[in-house]
């Protein structure tokens, strides 16, 4: 297989096996085009962070397929104001909302089924269209797809060097099962993902901290190719510093826990740190919305860890994370088990059970139940602690994406200081800075992965036939 | 009960809990988003509710090398597999058959033998069709009891199962909405028609279910067939053989040949899928199961091209044979998941609407 790789020049070479890969590879196929998809993660890994994905934000204007109702542009534009507060690239960003709707049909007719909305989901039902199977099985109907097209995948392949030679791209160094290899295309689709696998990088960014960082996702995206660009003077978007972090649950592994360890108990719950004290308003807005602030509050803590402490009251008021919960009779008791100091705990868990005022607790809408004259206090959902059995889980930031990432266009070209590239194309993670400035917004990731891999692949065909 | 089975199904129970990204694919995940803990009958229920149409494997970020090691339609089989081993009826016939093609096919062949012996020793002075060569008073002191004590047998363990996974008493509706579930094979079909992921790995396809409902219909004719032949003897006093046109032929052609063809099917599908998403060490014993009913089906057929030929005989022996293995294994075989998995669905149809 690796003679018969190197000994031809392709038509396209995409690099990366995510959604974006697979949207551009399927695209430029279907143009014509002969694709060697370069995956750097071995077959049974393959998909990058795609594969713990479960659905896809979609603009429509009356139900369509799973989605119910209507979510235009304009609301669709305004959510994700609210989230990047605004650092998004609004032409880039009302493009990939607008395309958004034609996606959905597309991605139905290259083998992606949906279904409804996920028991414990039904805030998304309108705005989200959810896989049949998740991500995984969006991924696996994707490489069937490439596979009936005439698509080649190497897996095992990891990207080394992409060679530019004045304002064009030549051809790649590649390592396929441990074996460099260089490997020729008349355009290359760069759809590699961010660093966030890259502790090191992580490091550089966030300081020693981030080795207590948790991977929400693959292992493989190690911004190899997107530093290489950088190095060779690619424009890049998106601050170098940040990337986008949820609390999740401490015990998960230090790679790829997805979905299973997530968290949603923070509202319901007394959140506290290594030294047993509250830092942040628990019950600042509702979880979805405010989930992504839990990351890089507890990254701020000492020893980057944080403790949600509840009650027997709200133990089934959210989905169960694939970690038990620590279990006691008394708040001592659970604050030894957890390794805090208990009689700190029971102290905190006291005051904020004294500050607790009346209201009527509403567990899906900010009401209102707060706290009185206690720093910080907690605005909604502030019931007293105080129901045997206790309830507490760790926290640790779990990170999602990076935001740095290589500056398109509108045709998905990538740029250097002397202009685009003639037959550099991004998609997906590596390029999502340029409309995701900050902050997240469920199920976009996948609606940039398939917009602007749809553009780079029709693009990179255009430019080879 | 095997508490190691359980205890890793019930593991990977609660990670798909947390995850519940399959829930659109069978019954099993809706079920288990009615829990957040999952005591020992709870498991059994899903087990037995799973059918094995992989999906969810495919699907799953999980499985191996992930720590997590998810092969859910695997570990749900195990728990399946062990709970007719478990409640089946009298215990020393539990597990043999289950694994062993072999033993399974040696039953066939004795009992193959008995006919035989049966047809030469006790061959009647007179009669028609197949009774000139075995009185039909003889093949009915030998299959009623072959017939009606595993039913029993069977009836024993389903109590117990009943009782185990927490079935209520049974309604009309709910034995309604288990027998739909169970005439269009729903969990089969992917939760959109699409299919299982059987022979083609992560590819849908729809032919193991095409192929269970030829089994699964071609069995149900061929048992119609020959209970009209039971009324016709005796209610109506009309003797076999019977012609084309008759009831016992209109329902046992079509449903041997369906009966063969499915057989033949799902034999060469089973060949072509990964053992390891199934319970392994039965795989032996599913096979022969696939066979001898395969085997009960085409002999039928042969027997009846067969007539007035001197072949008689010896097919009638082999078709006899096999009906008569077919029925006493009917508890120790595979084929007691029909009555499981009728009675999950059925189950499961209650704990919907006692939930709603």
């Amino acid at each position: 297989m690796a003679a018969a790789l190197q000994n031809q020049v392709w038509d396209i070479l995409v690099v990366g096996g995510g959604n974006a890969a697979l949207c551009a590879a399927i695209t430029a196929a279907e143009a014509g085009a002969k694709v060697l998809i370069l995956e750097s993660a071995p077959k049974t890994y393959r998909g990058g962070n795609s594969r713990h994905t479960r659905n896809f934000r979609c603009m429509h204007r009356g139900p369509l397929s799973v989605l119910t109702d209507s979510y235009d542009e304009d609301e669709y534009f305004d959510d994700l104001m609210r989230v990047t507060k605004g650092k998004t690239d609004e032409p880039m960003a009302r493009m990939a909302i607008r395309q958004s709707e034609d996606c959905l049909p597309w991605m139905e007719a290259h083998g992606v089924r949906f279904q409804p909305s996920l028991s414990g989901t039904l805030s998304l039902s309108r705005t989200n269209a959810f896989f049949l199977g998740g991500g995984k099985a969006l991924v696996n109907a994707y490489y069937n797809t490439a596979a009936d097209l005439g698509v080649t995948v190497a897996y095992d392949a990891e990207v080394t060097h992409v060679h530019i030679e004045g304002d064009r791209f030549t051809h790649v160094d590649v390592r396929i099962a441990g074996e460099m290899q260089k490997i020729q295309g008349r355009a290359i689709v760069l759809a590699s993902g961010g660093f966030q696998s890259d502790l090191e990088w992580l490091t550089r960014a966030w300081g020693p901290a981030a080795a207590n960082f948790l991977i929400r996702g693959t292992p493989y995206n190690r911004g190899v190719v997107l530093r290489d660009m950088l190095d060779q003077g690619a424009e890049s978007v998106g601050d170098p510093t940040q990337c986008h972090a949820v609390a999740i649950d401490g015990r998960a592994p230090k790679y790829d826990g997805g979905i299973v360890t997530r968290l949603d108990c923070v509202p319901f719950s007394v959140v506290v740190n290594r030294d047993a004290e509250r830092f942040y308003d628990e019950g600042e807005d509702v979880w979805p919305k405010r989930y992504a602030i839990w990351g890089r509050l507890v990254a701020a803590q000492p020893d980057q860890v944080g403790y949600a402490i509840i009650d027997s009251k709200s133990i089934d008021l959210f989905m169960p994370s694939v970690f038990p919960p620590i279990k006691a009779d008394t708040i001592e008791d659970l604050g030894r088990q957890m390794g805090l100091d208990g009689a700190k705990l029971a102290q905190t868990v006291g005051a904020f059970n004294a500050a607790c005022q009346p209201g009527t607790f509403h567990p899906t809408e900010l009401d209102g139940v707060a706290t009185n004259g206690l720093t910080p206090a907690k605005t909604n959902w502030a019931r007293p602690i105080n129901q045997p059995p206790f309830y507490g889980y760790q926290l640790r930031p779990g990170v999602t994406f990076t935001y740095l990432g290589l500056k398109i266009d509108s045709h998905a070209q990538v740029h250097t200081a002397q202009g685009p590239l003639a037959n550099v194309f991004a998609a997906g993670e590596i390029m999502a800075g340029s409309i995701l400035g900050q902050g997240y917004l469920a199920g976009f990731g996948m609606t940039i992965g398939t917009v602007f891999g749809r553009i780079a692949g029709a693009e990179a065909a255009k430019h080879v036939n | 009960m095997s508490t190691d089975l359980i205890q890793e199904a019930r593991r990977q129970t609660e990670i798909c809990n947390a995850c519940r990204y399959c829930e659109g694919f069978c019954s099993v995940f809706p079920a288990l988003t009615r829990q957040k803990a999952f005591a020992d009958g709870d498991i059994s229920h899903l087990a037995n509710l799973c059918h094995n149409c992989r999906g969810c494997y495919y699907s799953c970020q999980y499985t191996e090398p992930h720590e997590f090691a998810l092969n859910f339609p695997a570990a749900l089989a195990e728990v399946r597999q062990d709970s007719w081993e478990r409640l089946a009826w009298p215990q020393p016939l539990a597990r043999r058959f289950h694994e062993n093609g072999v033993a399974l096919g040696l039953i066939a062949a004795l009992a193959f033998a008995l006919v035989f012996a049966l047809i030469q020793m006790l061959q009647p002075a007179s009669g028609e069709g197949f009774y000139a060569y075995v009185a039909h008073n003889a093949l009915v002191a030998l299959f009623v009891p072959a017939f009606l004590l595993p039913l029993v047998a069977v009836g024993v363990s389903l109590r117990r199962y009943w009782q185990e996974t927490g079935g209520t008493r049974l309604r009309w509706r709910n034995v309604l909405g288990g027998f739909r579930a169970a005439a269009n094979m729903k969990n089969l079909n992917g939760g959109q028609g699409q299919g299982c992921n059987f022979e083609n790995d992560d590819r849908y396809s729809d032919t193991r279910r095409w192929m269970h409902q030829a089994v699964m219909y071609g069995f149900l004719l061929c048992f119609a067939a020959t209970s009209s032949g039971t009324v016709l003897h005796y209610v109506f006093d009309m003797q076999a053989p019977y012609g084309f046109f008759s009831l016992p032929k209109l329902l046992g052609i079509p449903g041997g040949i369906l009966l063969t063809i499915g057989t033949i099917g799902l034999a060469w599908l089973k060949t072509k899928a990964d053992p390891k998403l199934g319970a392994v060490r039965v795989w032996g014993g599913e096979m022969g199961f696939i066979l001898l009913l395969g085997a009960t089906g085409a002999s039928g057929l042969a027997l009846y091209a067969a007539t007035g030929t001197a072949a008689v005989p010896m097919l009638l022996a082999i078709h006899l044979g096999c009906v008569l293995a077919f029925f006493l294994l009917l508890p120790y075989s595979k084929m007691v998941h029909g009555f499981y998995r009728l009675a999950a669905l059925i189950i499961e149809d209650q704990k919907q609407n006692a939930k709603a």
